[in-house]
């Protein structure tokens, strides 16, 4: 049997001092952050009038409306209600696709294994940030101008921010995709095409088919709200009902939303597994 | 050196080729049915969005020329000759920028330390039981499927035109996303020192602060910071339903068409967009490393 090992604190605490005699200024650091972070919290909850008296009187008039919300009832617009989910989801379906079709060659000018120049890839790169930088709201108010208000400027709208997102994730996809099919092909004598349509597009299209159908699933709902600017959608009739105030048929238009973007999760859950295995999407 | 290449007699070729042109032209047939229904789908859709070509191709004009517009001083001439005209309420739009920086700010941290609180019970090694685990989980789906906005606009009703509005549905909102991230982190946390903790007799609370808390503490900051980075634009749109921020100025603006400040408005959104994406970009990378930053 070993013997009880006699510890003796002051020689280790001697042998250790990072961890027994930390310099002060490490032991404050993290208060300090944390003090800090919470200054800025009570700023800012006294900069944008939050007063207690308003946040109770809120949370009781909260409590009414969610009273009154109970039980959820689409009264007699039920074939308004879905029509108008039906329009969201060819909303989410089309800008999507649309978006896809367009940032596919664009991301090829941004790709660095593709378009080794610099002074090319930069400005694409930053056009596609800026126009990922404004929102899908923005973006539908700016289509009804053009187009007029309806479902159509809502497509135009989740095509155009979502060319900015898809823009910058193909070409990470290109990025990543191994160098050596190209050189093959190149080796081969075939032209940049060919090398761009045998040698990348083979590893590449399964990725970018799964982050399209998961957009799809997150425009889902992006495309529920665009219609509280106007541009079409469920969001239309959610935004009304909220300005009459009739909760009923909010609660039930609601329930609706999370019923179709739960299917719409499930759907394209499982089609993400058929196109691109198990294992690519873990 | 040459070397030779056997070749298969005549017969033995001939099935191979067979099972192989009936291999391609089964997956070509899967692919082209796949293709059709797609289409199929696309075709639905565009009848169901009201796709109109013709009012496209008739009004893009007007996309390109309103770009046109928003560049284009009242005066007629270009923006960027006259800044001093172009961005003229800039003190004014300087605060609403500050104001919804503030409310993405207030609403990430409250929604953070929310799913803080609630994440040891969504996650499966943590939860100390089944039914509450399965409420948490609910709850949080909840947050984070309804829109931010539409709790906005809820809120709005409840609690008045303002920021607090904004502040409480991004807060939701980050509370549905964030806790649903941080019980992620925890499920791959290493369960050993909770075990070493429990053997000490320890409660269930000192288990989580002393065993789990220090080993997610860093991608919990990491994942908090990119929240406020999405934050930062939802908050940029909350105005459009009257619950503060820039988002007020700048449908006002498209509303009544004043074109320049479009323009004005949307520049200072998207250069504070990349001035919070890049700050955020390089304290995440100090603060955790490179490999923090997926």
């Amino acid at each position: 049997m070993t013997k009880p090992y006699e510890v003796d604190a002051r020689e280790i605490r001697a042998r250790y001092p990072d961890v027994f005699d930390r310099p002060a200024s490490a032991r404050l650091a993290v208060p300090a952050m944390i003090v800090a972070a919470f200054a800025i919290l009570v700023y800012g909850l006294v900069d944008l009038d939050f007063s207690p008296s308003r946040f109770i009187a809120g949370l009781s008039q909260l409590g009414w409306i969610t009273l009154m919300m109970i039980p959820p009832d689409p009264g007699s617009s039920l074939p308004v209600y879905l029509k108008a989910l039906g329009e969201t989801l060819s909303i989410a379906l089309l800008g999507t696709t649309l978006a896809a079709v367009f940032a596919l060659p664009v991301s090829l000018l941004a790709a660095r294994n593709v378009i080794p120049s610099q002074i090319l890839r930069f400005p694409v790169r930053r056009i596609l940030d800026s126009i990922r930088g404004v929102d899908t709201l923005i973006w539908a108010l700016v289509w009804i101008n053009v187009v007029g208000l309806g479902p159509f400027a809502g497509v135009l709208a989740i095509a155009v921010s979502d060319f900015g997102a898809f823009g910058k994730l193909f070409s990470e996809a290109i990025e990543g995709a191994d160098q050596k099919q190209v050189e093959g092909v190149r080796a081969a004598g075939g032209s940049a095409l060919h090398e761009i349509r045998f040698g990348l597009m083979p590893q590449v299209l399964p990725v970018i088919a799964g982050q399209v159908l998961y957009f799809i699933e997150s425009n889902t709902r992006s495309a529920t709200i665009i219609g509280i600017v106007g541009a079409g959608g469920i969001g239309l009739q959610l935004a009304e009902q909220i300005r009459v105030l009739e909760w009923q048929k909010v609660s039930f238009l609601i329930l609706m939303i999370l019923v179709a973007v739960a299917a719409i999760d499930f759907i394209s859950g499982k089609l993400r597994f058929a196109i691109i295995g198990r294992r690519a999407v873990a | 050196m040459t070397t030779a290449v056997s070749i298969l007699p005549e017969q033995q070729l001939a099935a191979l080729n067979a099972a192989y042109r009936q291999a391609v032209s089964r997956r070509r047939l899967r692919l082209l049915l796949g293709a059709g229904v797609f289409a199929a789908a696309l075709v639905l859709a565009a009848i169901g969005a009201e796709v109109n070509l013709r009012t496209l191709f008739t009004y893009f004009g007007n996309f390109i020329s309103y770009f046109d517009r928003i560049l284009t001083l009242d005066n007629g001439q270009r923006v960027w000759t006259d800044v001093g005209e172009w961005l003229w309420g800039w003190r004014k739009w300087l605060k609403m920028l500050g104001e919804t920086l503030l409310i993405s700010y207030v609403g990430t941290l409250i929604g953070a330390t929310f799913a803080f609180c609630l994440n040891f019970f969504a996650a499966e090694n943590t939860s100390p039981s089944p039914w509450l685990r399965f409420v948490v989980r609910r709850l949080l789906e909840f947050a984070r499927t309804v829109p931010g906005i539409v709790f906005a606009l809820v809120f709005v009703i409840a609690f008045g035109l303002g920021p607090m509005a904004g502040v409480l549905a991004i807060a939701i909102h980050s509370t549905g996303a964030l806790g649903k991230l941080f019980s992620e982190i925890v499920e791959n946390a290493d369960m050993k020192p909770v075990e070493g903790i429990r053997s000490t007799g320890a409660s269930w609370l000192s288990c989580m602060r002393f065993a789990i808390v220090p080993q997610v503490t860093a991608g919990y900051a990491s994942y908090a910071l990119l929240r406020f980075e999405i934050n930062v634009r939802e908050a940029s749109v909350m105005g459009f339903v009257g619950a503060g921020g820039i988002g007020q100025e700048l449908v006002v603006a498209i509303r009544k068409f004043y074109y320049s400040d479009v323009s004005a408005i949307l520049l200072t959104i998207i250069v504070t967009v990349f001035i919070i994406d890049i700050t955020t970009g390089w304290l995440r990378g100090r603060l955790f490393g490179k490999e923090a930053r997926t």
